[in-house]
């Protein structure tokens, strides 16, 4: 397949930044996304010119690092996949593919498509969690959890964070991901004696770090890879209700 | 965190977005209702008139609510988009609208239309200035005002208040054209309201969509069935016999 690449390149985060075009020559179609861009790096280094950086880690869609806003869709437009189980027989051989860094206030770019994602850790950080003190390992079965909690706890703790929805939300709203974790969170017992405390400080680490406002148009879930729903972000409005009518620090 | 957050975080806004806009779409409800009664004749809809302009300690109450759920819906609305823009600085060189339809991209443009139509409807129906009614100075409107309409009674006659302000096309293209936008800002919004609330859930979800799409489409045929029918001639003969 032979391709060219619109590619958004940017020094730091000083720069402007514009977009470059890149021929990809060669490229098979079962290459992922990123081999692809490897491939192309590979040429532009013997070239004695500055490889394309882009995040990436696991490689097999679990770990939440790639991303990348392909031809205008976060992760590329493939339902429920990252940008780096996405592969190129996805695309026509003469294809124009774009490629840009998710764009949002909250997560600035660092250089070319690699973000700065450390707001949603200081969005964990101000409540995504348990506290528990540690110790033996409890007995399995003594916190008793239903099959209709844990499946919705696990379907809300699929979210591995990449930040695919605040990037497709025309508001760049952390929404989906802040109520992934708050929902997963508040389904079962251990996490439900912080709900209240919880949805309060992680709210007003979102709202701090910049995000838009959710207006219910589910981009978010249309890009996210792990197909979260929108159902979530009711919950946490619930959740958060709660909070204020109960008081909260 | 209680109860004034809502004026301060984006979720509280987000509540007060929906409260807002669940009285007022009460009242865009009950107000069809009434003015349906057009269809029942001239004694319905007069006596029903009377009656509300009548209780001057209902009506005020009743207008200055309708103010204030009005102002704190477009605040929330104006404040949250600001902070929504701010959100993005840099756009996107390509972007793609992936699931988000029409109506929900452009909740704040067909809410603002709306506004103005509401002003423009309050000078028409309820102040009566004569300069926005089209109708000119008549023997019937020696001012061009309806205020100067009576019937039999003696009760302001808003049966051929209503008759000659839609038989003007003018009013009423703008009348059913606003009457679309509120259709879309409602096939939206009322179900985004649940949501906002925290009342949606797998479970409710699709009675959730349904009554939306259900309620909007109400709302529209209820109102311009109004103007149409006046447009295709219901009352001309009661207006024409007042002539
Ligand atoms: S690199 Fe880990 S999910 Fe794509």
């Amino acid at each position: 397949m032979n391709l060219t690449l619109r590619v958004w390149r940017q020094k730091n985060a000083g720069d402007p930044g514009r977009m470059v075009e890149y021929p990809a020559t060669g490229i098979i179609p079962d290459m992922s996304f990123l081999e692809m861009l490897d491939v192309v790096n590979e040429g532009l280094i013997a070239k004695g010119e500055e490889p394309i950086a882009f995040d990436s880690d696991c490689r097999e869609g679990i770990c939440g690092t790639c991303s990348l806003v392909i031809n205008g869709i976060a992760h590329g437009g493939q339902r429920g996949t990252t940008c780096c189980q996405l592969h190129m027989r996805f695309f026509k051989d003469g294809d124009v593919i774009t490629i840009e860094p998710w764009r949002a206030k909250g997560f600035p770019v660092l250089r070319d498509l690699v973000t700065d994602r450390g707001a949603f850790d200081r969005i964990v950080q101000s409540g995504g969690f348990i506290s528990v003190n540690t110790g033996g390992t409890p007995d399995a079965n003594a916190l008793p959890v239903s099959k209709v909690d844990s499946d919705r706890a696990m379907d809300a703790a699929a979210c591995i964070g990449c930040g695919a929805c605040v990037a497709a939300c025309k508001n760049a709203s952390a929404m989906l991901f802040v109520a992934a974790k708050v929902s997963h969170l508040a389904q079962l017992p251990q996490g439900k004696v912080e709900r209240t405390q919880r949805v309060t400080n992680m709210v007003k680490q979102m709202d701090v770090e910049g995000f838009g406002n959710c207006t219910v148009t589910g981009s978010c879930e249309a890009v996210c890879p792990k197909e979260i729903s929108l159902d979530f972000i009711a919950q946490m409005n619930r959740e958060y209700g709660r909070a204020i009518l109960k008081g909260t620090k | 965190m209680n109860i004034t957050n809502v004026f301060a975080s984006s979720i509280g806004k987000k509540f007060l977005m929906a409260i807002t806009g669940l009285a007022l779409f009460i009242f865009v409800a009950l107000h069809m209702v009434g003015n349906l009664q057009v269809f029942l004749g001239p004694e319905s809809i007069n006596r029903y008139g009377a009656f509300l302009q009548g209780n001057l300690e209902l009506i005020w109450p009743a207008r200055i609510g309708l103010l204030v759920l009005v102002l704190l819906h477009i605040w929330a609305a104006v404040k949250l988009s600001a902070e929504n823009r701010a959100a993005r600085p840099q756009p996107y060189v390509k972007h793609e609208i992936v699931a988000a339809s029409y109506a929900s991209r452009t909740m704040l443009m067909s809410g603002l239309i709306i506004a103005a139509f509401i002003v423009y409807h309050l000078l028409h129906f309820t102040v009566q200035v004569p300069a926005v009614n089209l109708v000119g100075q008549t023997k019937l409107l020696p001012t061009g005002s309806f205020a100067a309409l009576e019937d039999a009674k003696g009760r302001h006659d808003i049966f051929a208040m209503m008759v000659l302000g839609f038989q003007r096309p003018l009013v009423s293209v703008f009348y059913i054209i606003a009457m679309a936008l509120l259709f879309m800002h409602l096939s939206h919004g009322l179900s985004a309201m649940f949501q906002s609330l925290g009342l949606k859930s797998p479970t409710y979800g699709p009675l959730i969509a349904r009554f939306a799409v259900i309620a909007s489409w109400l709302i529209f045929l209820g109102y311009v069935s109004i103007p149409i029918a006046i447009l295709l001639g219901y009352g001309s003969k009661y207006v024409e016999a007042l002539k």
